[in-house]
């Protein structure tokens, strides 16, 4: 557990007497100490943002995710288990059917559950359609509470403990200072506990299994990853840098083959056991699978910071081709935009660089892919924030736009109060008295140079100021929101190059240790 | 004058604080705002429609009405400044949105706009907290400050009773730690000016005059017949200046007896509601326990016909054996109390022990005081907080009593929704508090090593243990076996009276868990009483 107080004392104690350091009450007792005080907080603000409303609240008849979560907690426990992907009768896929894998539906089995032993009647079969009521959100929001206590914070502490067990220079208040902003990610918390999702499982699912990578456990982080991929299917916006992170180590190993099957095995076995009740037959198998597909959605939803919907202004991809050839060259579009990335894994598989992998690969598909949703701009974000500690400035910088690009949302939801709040909470700790973080060797100051970023970031306040306050022209109603998502593609694009020109650095170890003695 | 020796002292404190300090502070500050902010929606008492109803009666009555006018129940029942302050406020409200200051279709009023405009009153008046907590800290070491700030600015207490429930004690315990600081710094007079405006605020701050009365007198007024008297009628007239700009307008109006018939309502009864965890707790218990064992006994008592767990408190006696208490009682036992401390206070005035004198008061008022609420500990342990890191000793009682007040608090917030946010502030608190004074009384890398493991291990079980008596003999910070057993406790009262009692009795003796935690915490705040009591006798 105290594996990061091997450090040589005299140094930390030095660091960390600093006069100024917020930090250092935590640090004083130990790793387990600094975690649990930080992760108090952070759930005190998880519940904070919970007393807000929920996606959809009071605005029949659809509802929003909220409704469609707790339908899927009716769906489950009432009816058996190889009806819940079918339409019937009794299980009308097209109010809210359940388009998740199957984990997503046994934690709403389990959840629903808990909900019918407290309060029966929101989850009665039929009935319950968008129930609403006091107790009923109150149990629901600790549905997600408790998902994310046991999932997404244990995670997080494996891989803090990791992380800087391996890097020696590190230093005790580094840590906590990681950890504050790893576990106060303001859009997840927004998501989650305001918007009301469950990324918490499956992003903690993911970080475990980067976490057990980095402690070089593989077939644990193959479990893990599959667990993630089971609970939602967007996680495989991660897998071309578990893929070629994994078989670029395993190219290097005695017998390639043996450890390659080793793992296919692990992989095998998980999905096995998770789609058990539907391997009875094709049909059911397929019949799930469809349900996880919906192409008949479009290219793109609402107003999405990726290339199809940036490009839409100039380009009518919707009109001008098929379905079918969007879904081809989308999907050509994400494989060439992350083949760089894995080329560089499966060549030189190291650590640092399966990080920036995790982050080039989940940022092709966001970028590039078929039918994505502004709320996937959470799977990038997460190994940005894995990586704040090499990238901080970045990783600000993007936080600020991927809040930006979800702004359109939460206002439809409400949630404008604790998106402001959490955007200034997340500043202040990221700027936390004390932390001596100048190390600003961030492309954004090379390219753009300071003013322009100051520029950049004052427009993007007013763009905040003139959505909430004015109104559109009636000819273009959605002129801001296009606004908003052109500017924060442009620097989606700009974090993605360079973290792929980041990635193919490190090839060149020596002038990189060079830079860093420098600074 | 002395006035050399005092601008001195405030040019060294000018020199001492850096950009960087008032940049922490204000990190904290904002920290917790953003905490603040989130809990708007939260849960809020009837205080609220309490202050709404004081927004729309000073905006839309003329002065002369302000303490006569009985549209809404909640009758204006603060002193003057209170409600100068809500009338410079509901100038904006009636900007925002008219209807919150209108005095009969304002009535009950709950739309976003209110309840995000009164909030957001509230968070804005904690300036005044920040200001005063910076004032006294500003010369300190920076580990202390730290310690202060977070238990201070970070005060779960005050979350729940100003930023859940609702009220702007922040605000009013901010001005009584500007009034600390100028006393601590030798700024006598403007010490007591600034406690005159507090007193003209909320009198309940009254309880420490007699402490101001008896320090002020010794440490500004006394010596030599001249000198002394001149300073004697500057203090007089400052004091007196303050009070005539709160008074004055209704003693002109001739309307005085209401005021003061509004700001002392006798007629409320000795307990409240839900009672304060204080010494007449343990009153009516033995009363009960009395007519117990007598009727037993086989002699006739009759049960009284006001109870004291219905609420309401009428003209009869509630005390089936034990004689009963007026007010005048509960005065003279809070005189008596104090009197040990007017005797220090007498004999040797000194600026650095006025801190613990006022706190001490507070705590005196809380234990014997008449009709007194349970969020008036905070009188006393937010003032406790600023001298808390001054020895292992000070830290552990600090530590004790701020646990145990601030779950007596946790009544007020009875429903299921905030329950999971003042269990979380209390543990944030607690292992804030024992982080901070561990890493503040730190004492040789070697001894904390090895106590370390055993604690966190304790810390994460329950969140409120504390470590072996072994670190407080090397200097360290520690808590001794029966204050662990106390807070052990605590947890168990909590948890009986949370889930156990309705889980086995169902609603068979419902008042039982509320008696339970009043009990049970006022022996912590008589323990903490007794701790003070000495400390004051025993100090030099």
């Amino acid at each position: 557990m105290d594996k990061g107080k091997k450090i040589t004392d005299s140094e930390t104690v030095i660091d960390d007497m600093d006069d100024n350091n917020c930090w250092w009450w935590l640090v004083q007792k130990g790793t387990a100490a600094t975690f649990a005080t930080i992760a108090l907080f952070a759930f005190l603000v998880r519940v904070a943002v919970s007393l807000h409303p929920y996606s959809g609240a009071g605005n029949p008849p659809k509802f929003g995710d909220y409704e469609a979560q707790r339908h899927w907690m009716e769906i489950t426990i009432n009816l058996p288990i190889q009806e819940w992907y079918r339409n019937s009768t009794t299980n009308d896929l097209s109010y809210w059917g359940l388009d998740y894998p199957p984990l997503t539906a046994y934690q709403s089995f389990v959840h629903g559950i808990f909900l019918r032993f407290f309060h029966p009647n929101s989850v009665s079969l039929f009935t319950s359609r968008g129930h609403e009521s006091y107790l009923g959100k109150l149990l629901m929001r600790w549905t997600v509470l408790s998902s994310d206590a046991l999932i997404f914070f244990p995670a997080v502490l494996y891989f803090v403990v990791v992380y800087y067990n391996r890097s020696s220079r590190s230093r005790k208040s580094d840590l906590a200072w990681h950890t504050a902003l790893l576990l106060l990610n303001p859009c997840l918390i927004l998501i989650d506990h305001g918007h009301f999702q469950f990324n918490c499982i499956s992003l903690g699912f993911t970080i475990g299994a980067v976490a057990a990578i980095l402690s070089g456990k593989d077939l644990v982080a193959c479990v893990l990853y599959c667990l993630s991929l089971n609970h939602k299917q967007m996680s495989a916006y991660f897998a071309p840098a578990f893929f070629s992170h994994l078989l670029g180590k395993c190219l290097r190993r005695k017998h390639p083959l043996l450890e390659v099957s080793k793992l296919g095995l692990y992989v095998l076995g998980t999905f096995a056991a998770v789609w058990w009740p539907y391997l009875y037959s094709t049909h059911s198998i397929l019949e799930v699978l469809s349900r996880l597909a919906p192409f008949e959605r479009g290219i793109f939803e609402d107003y999405v910071a990726n290339f199809w919907c940036a490009s839409s202004i100039l380009i009518k991809w919707k009109r001008l081709l098929t379905t079918e050839s969007l879904k081809l060259l989308s999907f050509t579009g994400t494989i060439i935009a992350c083949l760089p990335s894995m080329v560089q894994q499966i060549k030189t598989p190291s650590n640092r660089g399966f990080l920036y992998g995790l982050l080039n690969s989940s940022f092709s598909f966001y970028l590039f892919s078929f039918q994505v949703h502004e709320k996937s701009i959470l799977l990038p974000l997460l190994p940005a924030s894995l990586l704040a500690m090499e990238e901080p400035s970045t990783f600000r910088w993007f936080m600020h736009f991927a809040m930006l690009s979800m702004f359109p949302l939460l206002c439809r939801d409400n949630l404008v109060v604790p998106y402001l709040a959490l955007l200034a909470l997340f500043t202040l700790i990221f700027y936390a008295p004390g932390q001596n973080r100048v190390r600003e060797n961030n492309y954004f100051y090379y390219y753009l140079g300071a003013s322009t970023t100051r520029l950049i970031l004052s427009g993007s306040f007013i763009l905040h100021i003139v959505y909430l306050t004015m109104h559109p022209p009636e000819k273009y109603p959605f002129l801001f929101e296009a606004v908003i998502m052109n500017v924060c593609f442009s620097q989606f694009v700009l974090v993605t190059l360079g973290s792929n020109i980041k990635q193919w650095m490190l090839n060149k170890p020596v002038k990189l240790e060079m830079e860093k003695k420098l600074i | 004058m002395g006035m050399g020796k005092q601008k001195l002292s405030s040019k060294q404190v000018h020199n001492s604080c850096s950009p960087k300090t008032t940049t922490t502070v204000w990190w904290y500050f904002l920290v917790s705002t953003c905490i603040k902010v989130l809990l708007f929606p939260s849960y809020h008492s009837t205080d609220f429609e309490v202050h709404r109803n004081w927004l729309a009666l000073t905006h839309s009555l003329p002065l002369s009405q302000w303490y006569f006018d009985e549209t809404s129940p909640w009758t204006l029942d603060y002193p003057p400044f209170f409600a100068y302050f809500e009338c410079f406020l509901s100038f904006f409200a009636s900007l925002v949105d008219p209807q919150m200051v209108h005095l009969q279709e304002g009535l009950n009023y709950s739309s976003n706009t209110v309840i995000y405009f009164q909030r957001v009153t509230v968070v804005l008046s904690d300036l005044s907290l920040l200001y005063g907590v910076y004032r006294l800290t500003r010369n300190m070491d920076s580990r202390k400050q730290k310690v202060i700030w977070s238990s201070v600015i970070w005060s779960p207490m005050l979350f729940i009773v100003d930023h859940v429930h609702f009220q702007y004690n922040g605000f009013l315990i901010g001005i009584l730690l500007i009034s600390l600081s100028y006393l601590e710094e030798g700024r006598d007079l403007l010490g007591g000016f600034v406690f005159a405006v507090l007193l003209c605020f909320k009198h309940l701050f009254a309880v420490a005059a007699p402490v101001y009365f008896v320090y002020l007198l010794r440490h500004y007024c006394w010596g030599g017949m001249i000198k002394g008297f001149s300073r004697l009628l500057i203090m007089g007239g400052a004091v007196a200046a303050v009070f005539a700009a709160a008074f004055g307008p209704f003693f002109y109006l001739g309307q005085i007896e209401q005021v003061i018939r509004r700001l002392f309502p006798f007629g409320r009864g000795l307990c409240h509601a839900y009672w304060a965890p204080n010494f007449w707790v343990f009153y009516i218990m033995s009363d009960k326990g009395l007519a117990f064992m007598l009727r037993k006994l086989g002699f006739d008592i009759k049960t009284p016909a006001a109870s004291f767990t219905a609420g309401l408190v009428g003209d009869s006696s509630p005390f089936s054996v034990l004689p009963q208490i007026s007010p005048i009682v509960t005065f003279i036992m809070v005189l008596l109390a104090l009197s040990p401390c007017l005797l220090k206070a007498w004999k040797n005035p000194q600026p650095k022990m006025i801190t613990r004198w006022i706190a001490y008061a507070y705590t005196c008022g809380f234990l014997f005081g008449w009709h007194v609420h349970e969020k008036a500990s905070l009188h006393f342990v937010i003032p406790l907080a600023i001298v808390a890191a001054q020895t292992p000793e000070d830290a552990r009682h600090y530590f004790l009593l701020s646990i145990v007040s601030c779950y007596s608090l946790f009544p007020l917030l009875f429903e299921a929704q905030e329950y999971p946010v003042k269990v979380l502030l209390l543990l944030l608190h607690t292992i804030l508090m024992w982080s901070g004074f561990s890493a503040q009384f730190y004492d040789g890398a070697e001894t904390a090593r090895v106590l370390t493991s055993r604690t966190k291990k304790k810390i994460d079980q329950s969140g409120s243990k504390g470590s072996s008596s072994a670190g407080l003999k090397k200097g360290g910070f520690a808590i001794g076996w029966i204050d662990r057993n106390y807070l052990v406790g605590l947890v168990v009262v909590e948890v009986w009276g949370q889930f156990l009692h309705p889980l086995l009795l169902g609603d068979k003796l419902a008042f039982v868990p509320l008696m339970l935690i009043s009990i049970y915490c006022s022996l912590g705040i008589m323990y903490s009483w007794i701790w003070q009591l000495r400390s004051v006798v025993n100090s030099v």
